[in-house]
């Protein structure tokens, strides 16, 4: 097989184009760089790609999924769960699913844009209650690359002051929904803290970008880049630069390295031609998404590294992390025949409840916060499915029927219901991990991971606490859940671990290179000029959506790999 | 919708605000969703279509079907005046797993009329039609042999749901009044807000 090997040598070479890539390409490409960008999917541009304002009778199928975007025809999502010629295995008695996109900008497309820092607390839990690690690094130190990143980026938010939940600088937050109000009637009565959302999302003109015009429709891609994804905020002044080159349909398959154990670029195959090139790099910058890296990191095999690449600890891999989750929809029965009004707002909720309570007065070791949303959406496929669960409360037939009731039916029941979600905080294990399977190959030959993946007591007992909770908040608005509480032996309806798309830590950093992959700047520790800037690098999972702590760890990286060429030592 | 008017005018949405100074004036807002109304009446308009997986007398039945669950009233029509049956049958070529249970549902449906009323659904009367749905549309209180036509029709009917009320005419109905430019977000009206017992703490 003839390898086409580019006779430039690049500065860097990142793989990957989402959060973490999208801020290290920036940083790295402003401070002069030479940069070349490989992504696995095709090119997305949010202005002309996202169907922003369309309805679901514009199309025939009406905003279904497809096999290319599982989570719906409309959603700015290409990939998901399973991709064509692209396996993974999960191990005997454990449990994993996968969520990966293929496309420029990865997952910061479609995300909820909550972006919330880690608190101090959240570096330093193995101090607090014993359990997993401390980060090599604190607050204090990520505190003025959030502040950049909220500069940057724009997120709107209301000052708390609260300890763990620390603020950032804020555009105003858009005023709650009618219901949202209600449900924090309900949570003041329980003493739960609900405040506005923090969300990448314009409130206000910001950097070139214009407001939110609040459609609601953020995981569609925004035509006016009006919140936060990599190519419409981070990639565009990369470009400007004239110094990023940006290379689609490349899927990298591992790093390459010479005799004196540095890497020296990345060979990858073009998915459209099937062919193989090489590029080279003189620094080379993981950003595959977490488990993506560590895959790339243990096919990087070679005598030297026999173990794969950087990781003479054995710990690439190892520490797997997912947020916990569980929902509860309630039926409200104030919510029926709503005044009619638009309720759209930003993508999303405007308030939400953080992590309120003392851990050491409950039986579990780690917080979780609340998300809730409801009301009055625009209909979409699979409109108040299962209506025959619901409509038949105090009618002695029961739910379901045909015909000019159930047609007043859905017009009554239409936005009466408030779902709510936990996000909690997974403890990190060493024996949760993912490996590479020893038979597996995908389509291009790249060897396939396996995971080895499972919940213990601490999260079943923090799920049921949600489900308490939320059932808790349902019944003080005078609702009714949807379903039964669910039971010990239904793990109290706790998400399969992968779900909620929030993999972290299989590249952990640390301060001993025999626990850990990589240094406080995530690098390597084994090989000075490999980076890994997606969520490989986190210590412990927080009960935060990790994207806001993936930008600032990714400037804080870039900004060294920076400083380092400059003294000379990349 | 015409593709490339489509992307014109999400072009023109994307540039208006930029050139007015980033704040959305009414004007503005206005022109903005005529343009996008505009490029919508100029896309292809669908025509009738012929079943892409049903059979005719399959066809029949689903439009019996749609039209018993979803009827027409002072407040909209029925889910066939808005193609709920061209729907039903381009899902189940888009998502053929569905296919199977849906043609099945359909024949278990045949069967039993054939067994009651010595006809298939179609060719029954509109009261012996009700009678049949009449056991297998309420599942708490259906009788246990009705259990496969039971999950046929709850499924049958989310279907026909989201085919009647994602369509224009099911939207207008509903009274759902977002999915569109809003400049300044001023939260929720005060009747809403009394109608929850609400307010806004300014």
């Amino acid at each position: 097989m003839q390898v086409i090997r580019s006779s430039k040598v690049y500065d860097v070479c990142i793989v990957g184009s989402g959060a973490g890539g999208g801020m290290a390409a920036k940083v790295l490409t402003e401070a002069g760089a030479e940069v070349v960008m490989l992504e696995a999917g095709p090119w997305w541009d949010t202005a002309t790609d996202s169907v922003m304002f369309r309805w679901p009778y514009d199309s025939p199928r009406r905003g279904a999924a497809t096999p290319q975007r599982q989570i719906g025809e409309f959603r700015a999502s290409l990939g998901g769960w399973t991709l064509e010629g692209e396996p993974y295995t999960v191990a005997d008695g454990t449990e994993f699913d996968w969520f990966r996109s293929r496309m420029l900008g990865g997952r910061t497309n479609h995300w909820g844009r909550i972006s919330l820092r880690f608190g101090p607390n959240d570096f330093k839990r193995r101090s607090i209650d014993g359990l997993g690690d401390d980060w090599p690094i604190g607050y204090e130190d990520l505190k003025p690359y959030y502040d950049k990143v909220d500069r940057l980026v724009g997120i709107f938010g209301s000052e708390e002051g609260l300890h763990n939940e620390p603020d950032g600088i804020f555009l105003p937050p858009p005023k709650p929904r009618c219901y949202e109000l209600m449900v924090k009637k309900a949570c003041d009565k329980l003493r739960i803290t609900c405040i506005p959302s923090r969300k990448s999302i314009l409130t206000r003109p910001h950097n070139g970008r214009a407001p939110c015009h609040y459609c609601a429709q953020c995981g569609r891609g925004c035509s006016t880049h009006s919140n936060f994804s990599s190519p419409s905020v981070l990639l565009p002044p990369a470009v400007k630069t004239g110094k990023l080159t940006i290379i689609n349909h490349a899927m990298a398959r591992e790093v390459t390295t010479n005799a004196d154990g540095l890497a020296t670029g990345v060979s990858y195959v073009n998915t459209r031609d099937r062919r193989e090139h090489q590029v080279r790099a003189r620094i080379v910058v993981l950003a595959a998404s977490a488990c993506e890296s560590a895959r790339l990191l243990l096919n990087s095999k070679s005598s030297r590294f026999s173990n794969g690449l950087a990781n003479s600890s054995g710990v690439v891999g190892k520490y797997l992390t997912d947020s916990t989750g569980t929902s509860v929809r309630g039926f409200f029965p104030r919510m029926m025949n709503m005044v009619p009004h638009n309720e759209d707002g930003v993508g999303g909720m405007h308030l939400y409840m953080p992590w309120w309570l003392d851990n050491k007065k409950l039986d579990f070791p780690r917080g979780y916060h609340i998300e809730f949303g409801g009301g009055r959406r625009m209909p979409s496929y699979g409109f108040m499915g299962g209506i025959h669960r619901y409509n038949g409360m105090g009618k002695p037939r029961g739910g379901g029927g045909y015909g000019q009731q159930l047609k007043e039916d859905y017009r009554r029941f239409y936005g009466a219901f408030i779902g709510f979600a936990g996000r909690g905080e997974m403890i990190a294990r060493e024996d949760n991990y993912l490996e590479i399977d020893p038979n597996v190959v995908d389509k291009f030959g790249i060897p396939v991971l396996r995971f080895h993946i499972t919940w213990s007591d601490y999260e079943y007992e923090q799920v049921k606490h949600m489900q308490e909770t939320f059932r808790e908040i349902v019944h003080t608005l005078g609702g009714t859940p949807l379903t039964p509480m669910p039971t010990k032996e239904e793990g109290y309806g706790i998400s399969k671990p992968g779900q909620i798309i929030h993999e972290l830590g299989v590249t952990r950093m640390g301060n001993d290179p025999k626990t850990s992959v990589l240094n406080k700047y995530c690098q390597a520790h084994d090989v000075k000029n490999l980076f890994v800037v997606d969520g490989g690098p986190f210590v412990s999972q927080a009960d935060k959506n990790p994207t806001w702590t993936i930008l600032a760890l990714a400037m804080w990286s870039s900004e060294y790999m920076a400083e380092e060429r400059r003294k000379g030592n990349l | 919708m015409n593709k490339i008017s489509r992307r014109e005018t999400l072009k023109i949405l994307a540039s208006a605000p930029l050139a007015a100074g980033f704040s959305w004036t009414g004007a503005e807002v206005q022109e903005a969703q005529e343009k996008v109304l505009e490029a919508r009446r100029t896309g292809a308009e669908d025509g009738k279509v012929t079943p892409r997986f049903f059979t005719d007398h399959e066809y029949k039945t689903v439009q019996a079907l749609v039209d018993l669950i979803i009827p027409a009233d002072e407040r909209s029509g029925s889910a066939t005046d808005v193609g709920v049956h061209e729907f039903i049958d381009f899902m189940m070529v888009d998502q053929p797993s569905r296919q199977t249970t849906m043609r099945g549902g359909l024949a278990w449906i045949d069967v039993q009329c054939q067994k009651r009323f010595g006809k298939t659904f179609v060719d029954c009367s509109g009261e012996k039609q009700k009678a049949m749905l009449d056991e297998i549309a309420w599942p708490r209180t259906a009788k246990p042999e009705m259990t496969h036509g039971v999950a046929f029709f709850n499924s049958f009917r989310d279907l026909t749901a989201t085919g009647f009320w994602t369509s224009k005419m099911g939207i207008e109905d509903l009274q759902y009044m977002g999915n569109r430019f809003v400049p300044q977000w001023a939260g929720c009206p005060k009747e809403a807000l009394d109608q929850l017992g609400v307010k806004y703490h300014e």
